[in-house]
């Protein structure tokens, strides 16, 4: 067997055993990225021999230690690139260590390289990168869904053993159920966000893209935990997410939101996603109809939410302190024409649309409204968890689409979030694992599993007896 | 939310945003935005009378920390990625005459 289809778990034992070393594993992979990214085009940027260099310090006692992780262009890592797929940040290197990556570090992890993403995270197909299209490992005249387009493509393609991504809207779960991945958008607070560049503070969250379930529960409990430096980090103990995760479903209860099986759902999703709320039942599991009644306003909450606070967190790309500077006449037109020259057009027309809901005479319209409409949202998921342990819907309501099939309809490309967007809004955590294929054109179906806040080891127990108990994570894709 | 959407003063907001964009970029966008705020006109139909707004996830309020002096990231490597230096500062252009 290739060490590059293995897992975490997997290469541990075989790490410890002395069967590979660290060096041979890394290797692997960066063969495995040289014969396949010409297709995917998954990575920005790769350091083989620094990739060597980190192999051969590595530490075998730590519960990472060895294993190659791909990073999101979004976190960073000293002495790495990070651009955020923006010509705005070409050229800039990363002076600090983002919590999460140090603690990957301090785990033993090697930082592998840097994958692909929309523009500051903004979408939902890697489309709007500045640096080139990624492509579904599946089929590669389709999107690998984003913004983490590129560490799913990384993990689904076996370039990556893990990696990590950001989540705001959905952009850790959609794209693990576009790739066939396991994918993790942890409850907000749980995982630091410092030195992550922000998007939308009040949404973001780094997690992880795991090939199961199993390394999903192993890698977020190295990067879970409170730091200093993130202010909205929780101060809580971090519990140990693998110790259950064999407790099986029985007694649990499933919520079926209704809104959540809506018109223009793909059938073959619709059917995949009902099959496995009746394996979960087969399993012991005690399905429910629960009601998440403003779920019809979650992406209209959500674009003027994350748009209002994107539009105050990328004023720090003036053209000053770091990117590619414009100069104007005078300081005023160095800003504009700086900004102008650096961020495409999907970016551009989220400030837009964020500077206009917190201007004078739109505030209470727009922006205050949907943040009252927010407190709504979440008061529906309160609820609903009075009633269950966990939801499961469908995580996106279509398979990987065409490459430029939606590129010129932003409403469209946002619907595609239907189903993730509100987990972010209320700030609970979400999972997305296979559940199955399309017949033909084979392509991923992804299951969601939203958990109550900081229940991460309920998401993750439920997930392992569903993926125990069907074949689709074993599936590979012909590269 | 009402009948004033149908004029969005584009070169305004592309001014509080400090955004220049081509005259196409202008067109393109007012005509996208109107099309965002006629879909987020929703949210009117929602009655949100006493309810109050939700700015954060979380229930975290005033997370402070010792105000001590700590180890900052080093100066050189930092004005490595500033666009233009000159003895260790970085240059913008004139702001007061």
């Amino acid at each position: 067997m290739s060490l590059h289809t293995l897992t975490i778990s997997e290469l541990r034992d075989k790490l410890q055993r002395g069967e590979v070393s660290v060096r041979q594993l890394t290797q692997a992979l960066l063969d495995r990225i040289q014969a396949v990214d010409g297709k995917l085009k998954a990575y920005l940027w790769l350091n083989p021999d620094d990739a060597l260099r980190q192999a051969d310090a590595a530490d075998l006692t730590k519960p990472l230690g060895g294993i190659p992780v791909a990073i999101k262009d979004v976190l960073n890592v000293t002495g790495q690139p990070c651009t955020c797929a923006s010509k705005i940040l070409q050229g800039h290197i990363s002076v600090y260590d983002a919590t999460a990556i140090r603690k990957l570090r301090d785990a033993g992890a090697i930082l592998l390289g840097r994958t692909n993403m929309d523009e500051f995270a903004m979408g939902s197909s890697t489309e709007n990168s500045s640096w080139g299209v990624t492509r579904n490992p599946w089929d590669l005249e389709r999107i690998p869904g984003g913004s983490s387009g590129g560490s799913a493509a990384a993990v689904a393609g076996h370039e990556a053993i893990a990696a990590l991504g950001s989540d705001t809207g959905g952009s850790i779960r959609q794209p693990a159920a576009l790739t066939s991945c396991v994918g993790l958008k942890p409850t907000y607070g749980l995982v630091s966000r410092y030195g992550l560049v922000a998007f939308a503070s009040s949404l973001d969250q780094i997690g992880p893209f795991t090939k199961t379930v199993e390394d999903a529960a192993l890698l977020l409990g190295v990067i879970a935990g409170h730091d200093p430096l993130d202010s909205t980090s929780v101060p809580a103990p971090v519990p140990d997410y693998q110790e259950k995760l064999n407790a099986g479903v029985k007694g649990l209860r499933i919520g079926l939101p209704k809104e959540y099986f809506i018109d223009g759902m793909d059938r073959e999703v619709e059917a995949a996603v009902r099959a496995a709320i009746r394996q979960l039942e087969s399993l012991g599991a005690e399905v429910v109809e629960i009601l998440l009644p403003h779920t019809d306003y979650a992406v209209a909450v959500y674009y003027l939410i994350a748009t209002a606070e994107a539009s105050a967190n990328l004023a720090r790309f003036d053209g000053v302190r770091y990117g590619a500077r414009v100069r104007g006449a005078d300081v005023l037109e160095t800003y504009s024409k700086t900004r102008g020259a650096g961020f495409g057009p999907e970016v551009k027309r989220r400030i837009i649309l964020g500077t206009y809901a917190l201007s004078a005479g739109y505030y209470d319209a727009y922006y205050l409204r949907a943040q009252k409409v927010r407190t709504l949202i979440r008061r529906d998921f309160e609820q609903a968890f009075q009633k269950c342990d966990v939801i499961v819907t469908p995580t996106s309501p279509t398979p990987a689409f065409k490459i430029g099939e939606k590129a010129n309809d932003p409403l469209q490309m946002y619907l595609s979030d239907i189903f993730t967007i509100s987990v972010n809004l209320a700030g609970n955590c979400g999972l997305s694992l296979p559940c199955g294929f399309t017949s033909q054109p084979k392509l991923p179906i992804g299951l969601q599993l939203i958990g109550k806040a900081f229940d991460e080891s309920t998401l993750l127990r439920v997930a392992y007896a569903y993926e125990q108990s069907t074949p689709w994570h074993k599936e590979r894709p012909a590269l | 939310m009402s009948e004033d959407h149908n004029r969005i003063d584009i070169e305004h907001v592309a001014h509080l945003a400090r955004l220049e964009l081509t005259d196409v970029e202008k067109n393109k966008f007012a005509a996208q935005l109107k099309d965002m705020l006629a879909y987020v006109a929703k949210l009117g139909e929602v009655d949100v009378t006493g309810v109050e707004p939700t700015a954060h996830a979380i229930p975290l309020t005033n997370v402070l920390r010792p105000d001590e002096s700590r180890p900052s990231i080093d100066p050189v490597l930092i004005l490595k990625n500033a666009p233009e230096t000159a003895r260790g500062l970085i240059i913008m252009p004139k702001i007061v005459e």
